[in-house]
């Protein structure tokens, strides 16, 4: 290289990059493609796929978390795999296999720490976000799950086999884990509201739900909504429903039921019943619009070509849409504006208004499922 | 009159002969929703690899030794104490075959 073509080289490399070549990450999103073991990088404004990151492996009931600045995503894939994308590069940062069979991560309250729930080996490890290093290990005797990020560097979750919740405290030199045990018979997965508060564990195999009031010193698990299907007829559960911090409407949680083709509806103080809503079929994801003011639910297998929008004042049944075969997941943008719903069947995210509730945009995608926006970044337990 | 124990073995095996032909007469577009119920629906809890998840593992190493007719009476009726829901309601004898005999080929390689 000439001296010249040097001191042009150096002089482009001080120079600050041009507007028009730089992109923000606020609207942006990952989209989960899960046979095709692929994710999309969307754009929101655009209502676009802007790019395809491949080769992540099985990612059946993949999720995955923001890091603080929105750059880059931890995927969390069934067969293990825990991958650090950067999303503005998207380009795959780092990929280890660290688990035989996963369910789910969390990232710290402060960003430094990415944990994963484990089925096989049963149990928690936690990695340096920079570098995927394993910091801790914390193993169960059963499959971790309902695992999520609570104040003060602390990750929760719950075990499956043996009835249990774990509080992880990763603020001090060495993890400190404190035992729930007997919450309650089989949880199958958690949230957290997004103060912090309050974990809930739903049960699969009792009537209830149990909540811990994390603000307690010490914490204690109590049954919440117990016998809430007694007298009524259990159904199949042909899909696990799922809970997310998303839950919170307003001054109630609604969670869905479980063998039941019902939403309940929590004051989240007391955590006594406000009241019920009969759905089109077993709920899979219940999902406060931000605000709060409605509630929108998808449902199982074979009813899971439908979405309900629900009034969270009057509990009632306001909107009803169907996107098409197999809806998996939705998304809303961050102050609520539109919800992206995934239709695994028909390969595409549909896009609609909340308030009118019309579709006004359409992605393709192959078999998609979880949609994750990166405002996700700024809030506990997502 | 026949030992009805004799008649009642006649009848099972004659049962297992009709449903041995029940996966049988499954059109290819039929087979192909089945194939991708499987790796979908049933994908959810035994892993898009049928390596498991909460459901156990479905691979044709973890399903060796276990028989057709085990399988899709599990398949049907569920498994009382555990997650696995009965898919009766949603699903014939011959369709619970036809994933039984899917599931026992080596289809994953």
């Amino acid at each position: 290289m000439t001296r010249f073509a040097a001191l042009l080289l150096s002089s482009a490399l001080s120079l600050p990059a041009m507007a028009s070549d730089l992109r923000a990450t606020g609207d942006l999103g990952v989209i989960v493609e899960r046979a095709t073991g692929s994710v999309l990088i969307v754009d929101q404004s655009e209502h676009a796929a802007i790019g395809r990151i491949e080769g992540l492996g099985d990612l059946s009931h993949a999720s995955l978390v923001f890091s603080p600045d929105e750059r880059f995503a931890y995927l969390f894939g069934r067969d293990g795999g825990l991958t650090k994308i950067d999303i503005l590069a998207q380009t795959v940062v780092n990929r280890v296999i660290q688990g035989g069979n996963s369910i789910g991560g969390a990232i710290s309250d402060d960003g430094r720490l990415v944990a994963v729930a484990n089925y096989e080996p049963g149990g928690v490890k936690i990695f340096d976000a920079d570098t995927l290093e394993l910091v801790a290990d914390i193993p169960a005797e059963g499959k971790a799950l309902g695992l999520e990020d609570a104040p003060g560097r602390r990750f929760v979750f719950s075990v499956w086999d043996t009835n249990e919740t774990r509080i992880v405290d990763m603020s001090g030199p060495e993890p400190e884990v404190t035992v729930l045990p007997e919450i309650g018979t089989n949880p199958y997965d958690a949230l957290i509201t997004d103060d912090g508060r309050t974990y809930i564990a739903g049960l699969f195999g009792e009537d209830g739900l149990s909540a811990i009031d994390l603000w307690e010193e010490p914490p204690v698990a109590r049954r919440i909504l117990p016998g809430y299907g007694r007298g009524q007829v259990e159904m199949p559960v042909y899909k696990m429903p799922h809970l997310e911090g998303w839950a919170k409407a307003g001054e109630q949680i609604v969670l869905p039921a479980v063998h039941h083709a019902e939403v309940l509806w929590v004051d989240s103080r007391t955590l006594e019943e406000t009241g019920r809503t009969a759905t089109h079929g077993q709920p899979v994801f219940a999902m406060a619009r931000p605000g709060g003011r409605q509630v929108w639910v998808n449902f199982a297998h074979p009813k899971n070509d439908t979405i309900q929008v629900i009034d969270s004042m009057s509990h009632e049944i306001t909107g009803e849409l169907k996107p098409g075969p197999a809806v998996l997941h939705m998304e809303f943008t961050s102050r609520g504006t539109e919800a992206w719903v995934s239709v695994r069947d028909d390969n595409k995210v549909v896009i609609y208004d909340t308030t009118t509730l019309q579709q006004i945009g359409e992605i393709a995608a192959e078999s998609p499922s979880g949609i994750f926006f990166t405002a996700r970044a700024h809030r506990l337990g997502l | 009159m026949p030992d009805p124990r004799a008649l009642f073995i006649l009848m099972c095996l004659g049962a297992v002969q009709i449903s041995a032909a029940a996966a049988e007469g499954i059109a290819p577009d039929h087979a192909a929703r089945l194939e991708r119920l499987v790796t979908q629906d049933c994908g959810s809890c035994h892993g898009l690899t049928r390596k498991g998840g909460l459901g156990s593992p479905l691979t044709t190493e973890a399903l060796d030794g276990v028989d057709r007719e085990t399988l899709a009476m599990i398949t049907r009726d569920g498994l009382p104490g555990t997650a696995m829901p009965p898919w009766r309601p949603l699903m014939t004898e011959a369709e619970a075959y036809w994933i039984s005999d899917y599931l026992l080929k080596d289809t994953t390689q």
